[in-house]
């Protein structure tokens, strides 16, 4: 029977342990810890005052929503000549943020990362979510959302088909390809874990609605050996996307000819800035988590490390990105140009904004610098959520001053977010937070799997050192 | 421990997962048929008028030519709808006492216009103009069907965006003779002649799907 | 008393009301509401319902908005649901009516009434409903041009605020009821020769009414009675001044058309005056460079306020209205007028001394102008001054006088007719369209403020007041008649010549309007004659029934009454001597009062496109601020906004300010017609609430200007709203303006290449201003003259030039002359007529969403490129439109291809298939596109449908729009280009069709036609080398170009 295999198959059988993985592990131990969180743990406070909060803020978004549709794109803040404001900031701040999880687990799955198995799963989890809140504002943002479908491809009695060679009509495709394959990647990921829950589950009722999704997982060796195959496929079609995603929602900017949009460099270092600010939203949510939950030996200190390390590396590419962008305006002599980066922007109507978010972005990150700085989890936290701040102001930037001042001087306009816009931004947080609570109780934060797999290897290591060593030094 | 679910439940799940991607094409299958369905655009359906007119009779029994009646045919965007005068031009003589035709009388006692109900209606935003298109030697039979053969008037055709654009994208074989352009029973020339038409009229088939052209 | 006829008003409303509402559903239910918005109830239940929206409510044209929306969401939920098409009806005509072909509008000639003035006009007509106004080309006074107020005047027509029924105090009744009031005081009052009767009206030109006044001042009737002329904004000083020069009454016709060398004395003839049209035409002819115009004209102005005029000077001069009339002084002295009065000051400046010069080299075709705002001393100078420079007979002409005077000793002022009231001398007034309650000046005390308690018509026993709207005076009045406007009623006009024009009527009358005419016809004749056979009888004279009908004819058609020009005057001029001088006041600060420029004196203040349209110097909507100068600003410690209290004699008005560059320092300008209110009886609901009520402040000695007024920062703020942020080219190259003297050094006025100053670049502020001292800051130079070259010179292959068949077909193109160019804002108005586009109000301008496709940008030529706009800038306009680029940065932005190209080279917008996501207005360089954030065409006011035009969409809520060089009109020309042609070809000859800017255009700045047709204006004007595209470096490849603009500078005057 299934869970013979998933759940009494070994017994304890040495400790393994490691700087990704603390205290002295077992199967079992993984698995009850994680396990759980999920099945047993009761409701805590903390948890449902978050939730209740999310939540608030999830009404709060529907409301604002609804009077959108009745009355209109106007009551937000966008105008001529600034027609994106909040909506576009915040799809690309959240399409950035999604970035993070499929990196995670698709690339360093496919260059053996073996520390990304403890926080592949919810960082998969973050970027279905954030997808989702992205996904949104590109319907929000139209003056007839109702409309939308004419941007698909589908038979109709106009014979028109949406044009293609406009970036908008990219990101159909690039978005709804990248929400496809994570949420595919994600699930099939979780079926081992569902037939862990599932058989662990004590609630007949709870254990069908975990049974459904595990689609009869049995965990023999031919499931298995789909269960990868299928895994590292996907992992491959994960890959080109991280790169691919981001890119398009770069041409979103770069095919339009407004000085401070129209320029080369915004694909790549829109692309290190979206993997920038993915990194740091998992910091953000990954500390507060393995503490509430107690997951301390799961998500250790070295991971919390090496993603500083990967916001720093990044932070200085997006730094650079800057620094080019700058001088090419000066030297390609472009009047327009030189005036948005090197008049308007540092010393405009916008120059708070643009000096907040060189240092949130650029200053900030080299305190990374410093591993005492990195193992400070409190100061680790705070960087983290600097940054989601700056690469949020990094997008308004981009957006609004380069449209509020771009040819003619006459038509220079100024550009403010109305309640409303902000009532949907906080909103699509609420949406979001509200997921992630649910997620934590309802699925295993950690894959139980690939944290038995890697139990097993470090168990396999340390046997091979114990062979090495003299049996006087084993002291276990 | 008991299996949790029986096995047919295997085949019902095989069948759920089919059925939601058959529900996906499928809807927008249905859907594309709907809204070029009757239902949507109103064609082949008849509507209750004030006078049961009988274009049938008027047209092929009699003779008249679409012009008597629909008078601007030729110059205007509009065709026209004859006045109660009209009518009356020859009603004062023949059936002047048919029951059928008091709503006519009627009106012009009364001095109040008949009203029809509307069979060919496009959008606001799209802009038709008869004129050019007779001039242009598209028969009214084209857009209007066999009307002749219609004791009640109902729409021929679906008039869809699509339908327009089908002749606008290759005019060259649904044009008629000047002569024939009021014809009934003419037929559309043989494409190579439509092809010598398009010249002798100047049709600049490039500018036909300019959107301009019909929404401004 | 006006309390009392107030009250009565609310009350009435509300059972109306009630009744409306009662059994009314949907749209009709939303309809009803809008009129129930007006109610305390209401406001009182919004306050509560809707804390947020009470703020909008405020506003009257958000409040329309809101409604709008609640409707707009009522359509929303009608949509969607999965309906069938909506049914709809055809009503044929029971009697087709002569001409009228359904689909083919018809025009009819006509004419609009200014200040009693006429200018001939053509009312385009669709089926019966007037929706557009253009000029009359064989009419002297318009030349085939518009003003913007001529084509706001369609909108009036439709205001469904007009007032609708003859009233009794304050009570709905009946015509018929009236007139038997009018039989019993006719009888009462032939019994005492009319001692007890008084009119009022503005200036009257309309030999009809002449004929009848003339008829009821007569002998027969009321002998006694008088004529009370008075209008807020006229010409009364300009026909005082010939008066004192000459000592009869005649019309002064000036020719700018002949003139070399023009001073204007505050005289702004280009928006002011009822020859404006044609002056701005020739003035524009005389200012093009060319074989046939060898020393183009040069223009002076010296005046207070910036004008449109002074912006087309080559000179001007800010100095207040007293500096204004001792440079009138000086001049006088300087061309030999001996005999000035001794009180004249003279003003010593260096750069008078050349003005003179120039004046005294071109004796006979030079040419000086007084302004209204000036008194009439200095008119009667200025005629010196022109007899001295032998101008009379050439570019001053005097003929019989246009406008109708009553009868020696029955002719009167306003302020006599107050002292009359005051005395008691009064029992039957009848006001026939003024509106004195609210515009006579307010110290006669005709509205109810300061020392009057209550209104002095409430004096009189029987007011009779006609007029458009049931307004302040209507309030007051015993009994108020609806008036029919001029594009409803029989009527006739003389224009300022003489010409005579029939007015017919478009439309019944909608709301059962009446006009003087008929009024007067029930004094004569006991019983109202018809307004048509009252004109008719004007004019038979002696015909006989055959030669009249052809004579009637013939004069409908042509809009103009064959040689009915006044007759030339010969007039000597009187000694000056003891003319009086007008005395100095005393105080730091001058006010001066100026006719609004969008809705002049308040007649057009219900009028949403004149409230929304840029005043053309300051680019402020929907306000009348108080413009001071940026010194003044600075000496006050005064911003943009900030409000300012001032006291005259004993009078309070607390007014923001706008500094306005070129302000002359140490003045204050208030515009007037804004600050009606519903308290005071005002019942528009797009002009209550709006603005200042400046009138408050406006005297009989201060009527134009006057000293004395207490000035005082009040620390509050209010905000103004300009629909242009930024002033200054930023050293950009996009106006590009040059001499005269540099066109014939080199015709190609291009922006500096890299580094090189360019000649020009010395004469004067224009180089440095407009950017060409920076060309190194532009780095890319554009070749300005061909447009068809690109940035770095090399040839495009041009798309569009013929069709795929090889047919030379039609390839769409504008010119528009920066050097014809005024500013007036007339085509800004006429696009937005013949596009239905909707009025957006004060509150969604001030969020940058203006819905204009034809805006005027004005840009102030700075000394440096960001200094702010000096004492006295440089101003120049342009307009911008769509520039239909031939590789447009839109198209391939949209995801739904909404916005296409068209083979004709149109940059088409389909709104249908728009759905918002606005990346075309972020990627066009121009900022041209317009969006609808929400609802803004109004879809609930029946009478407004009317106007609309048929032929083109009327936009919704959330898609884009923008100039489409009026396709309606091009598709229109092209189909009648098929069909009459025997081969069905399709080109258009190249002048065949005009946009409605083009149209209305008093200067013809702007061209348009067939590029293909190497004969048309077009195409001539593309070839001209003064030809440039606006951003051509970003090889937009303009359809749209510009004429640079060339001023004639007199060296000998360092400006």
């Amino acid at each position: 029977m299934a869970q013979v295999h998933s759940t009494h198959g070994h017994e304890d059988n040495g400790h393994a342990s490691s700087e990704i993985l603390g205290g002295h592990q077992s199967y079992t131990t993984v698995t009850d810890t994680i396990a759980d969180v999920v099945l047993k743990r009761p409701l805590g406070k903390a948890w449902l005052f978050g939730f209740a909060i999310s939540f608030a803020l999830l009404m709060m978004f529907l409301f604002a929503v609804t009077n959108l549709l009745v009355r209109g794109i106007g009551i937000w803040g966008v105008n001529i000549p600034v027609g994106w404001g909040f909506d576009i900031v915040n799809f690309v701040w959240w399409i950035g943020i999604g970035h993070a999880g499929t990196l995670i687990s698709a690339i360093l799955l496919l260059l053996k990362q073996d520390w990304r198995t403890s926080i592949n799963r919810f960082a998969e989890a973050m970027t279905l979510f954030a997808v989702a809140c992205a996904g949104l504002y590109p319907l929000m943002h139209m003056g007839r959302p109702w409309l939308f479908y004419w941007l698909m491809p589908l038979p109709n009695t106009m014979a028109l088909w949406p044009q293609f060679r406009s970036p908008l009509e990219f990101d159909v495709f690039a978005v709804s390809t990248y929400a496809t394959v994570s949420l595919l990647f994600w699930y099939v990921g979780l079926i081992p874990d569902l037939a862990t829950l599932r058989d662990r589950a004590t609630n007949p009722l709870i254990k069908k609605l975990y049974a459904i999704p595990a689609l009869g997982w049995r965990g023999s060796a031919i499931h298995w050996h789909r269960y990868r195959t299928a895994y590292l496929l996907l992992a491959g079609i994960a890959t080109p996307l991280v790169v691919s995603v981001h890119t398009i929602v770069a041409l979103d900017f770069t095919i339009g000819i407004i000085p401070g949009w129209h320029t080369t460099v915004f694909p790549p270092y829109f692309v290190a800035g979206a993997i920038f600010s993915g990194f740091a939203m998992v910091a953000t949510l990954a500390i507060p988590l393995r503490s509430y939950f107690g997951l301390k030996d799961y998500i250790t200190d070295k991971h919390l490390d090496n993603m500083a390390k990967v916001m720093l590396v990044t932070g200085l590419i997006v730094t650079y990105g800057y620094m080019i962008e700058g001088f090419m305006a000066w030297y390609g002599a472009n009047t327009y140009e030189r005036y948005q980066m090197l008049v308007d922007r540092p010393t405009g109507a916008y120059k708070h904004d643009w000096w907040l978010l060189i240092l949130c972005n650029c200053v900030m990150t080299q305190l990374l610098w410093f591993k005492s700085i990195r193992n400070n989890i409190i100061l680790l936290w705070l960087i983290s959520l600097v940054i989601n701040v700056g690469m949020w102001l990094e997008r308004y930037v981009i957006v609004v001053i380069s449209l509020h001042s771009d040819f003619l001087p006459s038509s220079w306009g100024m550009y403010h977010g109305t309640v409303w816009d902000y009532m949907t931004f906080y909103g699509t947080i609420g949406l979001f937070m509200t997921l992630m609570f649910l997620f934590v109780r309802i699925l295993p934060a950690i894959s139980i799997a690939e944290m038995r797999e890697l139990v097993h290897e470090l168990h396999e290591r340390d046997e091979a050192r114990t062979q090495a060593t003299p049996p006087a030094a084993r002291t276990v | 421990m008991a299996q949790l679910f029986r096995p047919s439940v295997n085949t019902i799940a095989r069948l759920v997962i089919l059925g939601g991607l058959g529900l996906v094409f499928g809807g927008v299958g249905l859907a594309y048929l709907f809204a070029g369905s009757p239902y949507q655009t109103g064609a082949t359906l008849i509507r209750e008028q004030p006078v049961a007119f009988s274009h049938q009779h008027h047209v092929a029994g009699l003779g008249i030519d679409c012009r008597y009646c629909h008078s601007s045919v030729e110059t205007s965007a509009a065709a026209g709808m004859p006045p109660t005068y009209t009518c009356m031009s020859c009603h004062s003589q023949v059936w002047n006492q048919a029951p059928m035709l008091a709503p006519v009388r009627q009106s012009l006692e009364e001095n109040k216009p008949l009203e029809w109900n509307k069979l060919h209606q496009l959008p606001d935003y799209a802009y038709f103009h008869h004129g050019i298109h007779i001039q242009k030697g598209v028969g009214c039979v084209e857009c209007h069907g066999r009307v002749d053969q219609m004791p009640l008037m109902w729409k021929a055709e679906p008039q869809t965006m699509s339908w327009c654009l089908d002749c606008h994208r290759h005019p060259e074989g649904r044009l008629r003779k000047p002569e024939d352009v009021f014809k009934m029973d003419s037929p559309r020339l043989p494409v190579e002649e439509g092809l010598e038409l398009l010249k002798t009229h100047n049709i600049p088939v490039d500018r036909l799907t300019n959107c301009s052209v019909c929404h401004r | 008393m006006s309390n009392r006829t107030r009250s009565d008003f609310g009350s009435q409303d509300l059972s109306e009301l009630r009744r409306k509402l009662a059994g009314s559903s949907g749209p009709q239910y939303w309809r009803s509401l809008e009129e129930l918005a007006g109610t305390e109830e209401f406001e009182r239940y919004l306050h509560r319902e809707f804390p947020e929206q009470a703020a909008e409510w405020h506003d009257p044209v958000g409040r329309r908005q809101f409604l709008q929306l609640m409707g707009a969401s009522l359509a929303l939920a009608g949509v969607s649901g999965c309906v069938v098409r909506p049914e709809d009806k055809i009503v044929p005509y029971v009697k087709a009516p002569e001409h009228v072909v359904p689909g083919k509008p018809l025009y009819y000639a006509s004419a609009a009434v200014q200040e009693g003035y006429g200018s001939g006009i053509l009312v385009e007509s669709h089926l019966g409903r007037p929706t557009k106004v253009e000029g009359n080309p064989s009419h002297p006074a318009s030349l085939g041009a518009t003003d913007l107020f001529t084509q706001a005047s369609i909108l009036n027509l439709y205001d469904p605020d007009r007032s609708q029924s003859v009233t009794l105090n304050g009570h709905l009744t009946s015509w018929d009821a009236l007139l038997n009031a009018l039989i019993d005081l006719r009888t009462v009052q032939l019994a005492k020769k009319g001692a007890g009767v008084r009119f009022l009206t503005g200036t009257v030109t309309s030999p009809t009414v002449a004929r009848l006044m003339d008829q009821v001042l007569g002998p027969k009737f009321f002998p006694q009675a008088r004529w009370h002329q008075y209008e807020p904004v006229g010409h009364a000083n300009r026909r005082a001044g010939i008066r004192l020069a000459t000592g009869t009454d005649a019309e002064a016709v000036h020719h700018i058309d002949k003139a070399d060398v023009v001073v204007s004395l505050d005289a702004d003839f280009l928006s002011w005056g009822p020859s404006k049209l044609r002056d701005a035409r020739n003035l524009a002819i005389r200012r093009e460079p060319g074989p046939e115009n060898k020393n183009p004209i040069r223009l002076y102005v010296v005046e207070p306020t910036p004008s449109i005029t002074g912006a087309t000077a080559d000179h001007r001069w800010p100095l207040s209205s007293e500096e204004i009339q001792a440079v009138a002084a000086t001049l006088a002295r300087a061309v030999g007028v001996s005999d000035l009065p001794s009180a004249a000051t003279e003003l010593k400046a260096p750069w008078l001394a050349t003005l003179v010069a120039d004046l005294q080299k071109s004796k006979g075709k030079s040419l000086v102008l007084a302004g209204e705002t000036q008194p009439p001393a200095i008119h009667a100078l200025v005629h010196a001054i022109n007899q001295a420079l032998g101008n009379v007979g050439q570019t001053l002409t005097y003929h019989e006088p246009v406008a109708a005077l009553a009868p020696e000793g029955q002719s009167g002022s306003i302020s006599e007719l107050a002292d009359d009231i005051r005395a008691g001398r009064v029992e039957a007034l009848f006001i026939l369209g003024n509106n004195p309650v609210y515009d006579a000046p307010s110290e006669l005390g005709f509205a109810a403020t300061g020392a009057e308690s209550s209104s002095l018509l409430l004096k009189v026993p029987t007011v009779v007041h006609l007029g458009l709207f049931n307004d302040e005076t209507a309030q007051v009045s015993t009994w108020h008649i609806p008036e029919a406007h001029f594009l409803e009623s029989w009527g006739d006009v003389r224009a300022f010549d003489g010409s005579a024009t029939i007015i017919q009527p478009l439309i019944a009358p909608l709301y059962g309007g009446r006009t003087a005419s008929e009024v007067l016809s029930t004094l004569i004749d006991g019983t109202p004659l018809p307004s048509r056979s009252l004109v008719e009888d004007t004019w038979r004279g002696n015909r006989s029934d055959s030669d009249f009908t052809a004579f009637w004819t013939k004069s409908l058609h042509d809009g103009v009454i064959a040689d009915s020009a006044a007759k030339p005057k010969s007039v000597s001029l009187k000694p000056l001597a003891d003319i009086s001088w007008p005395k100095a006041g005393t105080g730091k600060y001058e006010l001066l009062f100026r006719p609004d420029p969008t809705i002049w004196d308040g007649s057009h203040s219900n009028n949403g496109w004149l409230q929304e349209l840029p005043k053309p110097m300051t680019r402020v909507v929907w306000d009348n601020p108080a413009l001071i100068s940026k010194k003044t600003a600075d000496q006050e410690g005064l911003k943009d906004g900030d409000i300012l209290k001032l006291t005259l004699n004993g009078r309070i008005l607390k007014v923001p300010v706008w500094v306005n560059p070129g302000h002359a320092e140490d003045a204050i300008t208030l515009t007037l017609g804004f600050g009606r209110s519903e308290d005071a009886g005002y019942r528009g609901r797009v002009g209550a609430g709006v603005g200042f009520d400046t009138y408050s402040l406006r005297t009989q000695n201060g009527f134009w200007s006057t000293r004395g007024v207490l000035v005082e920062k009040t620390g509050e703020n209010y905000p103004l709203y300009s629909t242009q942020g930024h002033n200054t080219m930023v050293g950009r190259d996009l106006i590009r303006t040059g001499t005269h003297a540099d066109y014939a050094h080199d015709p190609t006025i291009g922006p500096t290449p890299y580094g090189v100053v360019m000649h020009h670049e010395a004469a004067g502020d224009h180089g440095a201003a407009n950017g060409h001292g920076h060309a190194e800051e532009t780095g890319i130079t554009p070749h300005g003259a061909d447009p068809a070259k690109g940035l770095i010179g090399f040839e495009y292959p041009e798309p569009y030039r013929r069709r795929n068949d090889g047919e030379l077909g039609n390839r769409w193109g504008m010119s528009i002359n920066l050097n014809a160019c005024i500013g007036c804002a007339a085509c800004v108005v006429a696009c937005q007529a013949e596009n239905n586009i909707p009025v957006v109000g004060k509150d969604q301008v001030g969020r940058g969403r203006e819905m204009h496709w034809l805006r005027i940008d004005r840009y102030y030529a700075t000394e440096s490129r960001d200094a702010e706009p000096s004492a006295n800038p440089a101003t120049h306009f342009q307009p911008i439109p769509c520039m239909h680029c031939e590789t447009a940065p839109c198209e391939m932005v949209c995801p739904v291809e909404a916005t296409s190209h068209s083979a004709e080279g149109l940059n088409e917008m389909t709104y249908n298939r728009c759905v918002g996501t606005r990346y075309c207005s972020n990627n066009c360089p121009y900022k041209v596109r317009r969006f609808n954030f929400f609802q803004y065409s109004d879809q609930l006011t029946e009478s407004l449908k009317l106007q609309r035009n048929p032929d083109v969409s009327v936009r919704t809520r959330g898609v884009m729009e923008k100039c489409t060089y009026c396709v309606q009109r091009l598709t229109k020309a092209r189909i009648e280009a098929q069909i009459k042609s025997p081969d069905g070809n399709d080109a258009v000859p190249g002048d065949a069709v005009a946009t409605a800017c083009q149209q209305a255009c008093p200067t013809r700045a702007i061209v348009f036609g067939n590029m293909n047709d190497r004969s048309s204006a077009v195409a001539k004007a593309k070839e001209d080398p003064r030809n440039y595209s606006l951003l051509a470096e970003l090889n937009t490849r303009p359809r749209t170009t510009y004429l640079a603009k060339l001023t004639n500078p007199n060296t000998a005057i360092e400006a």
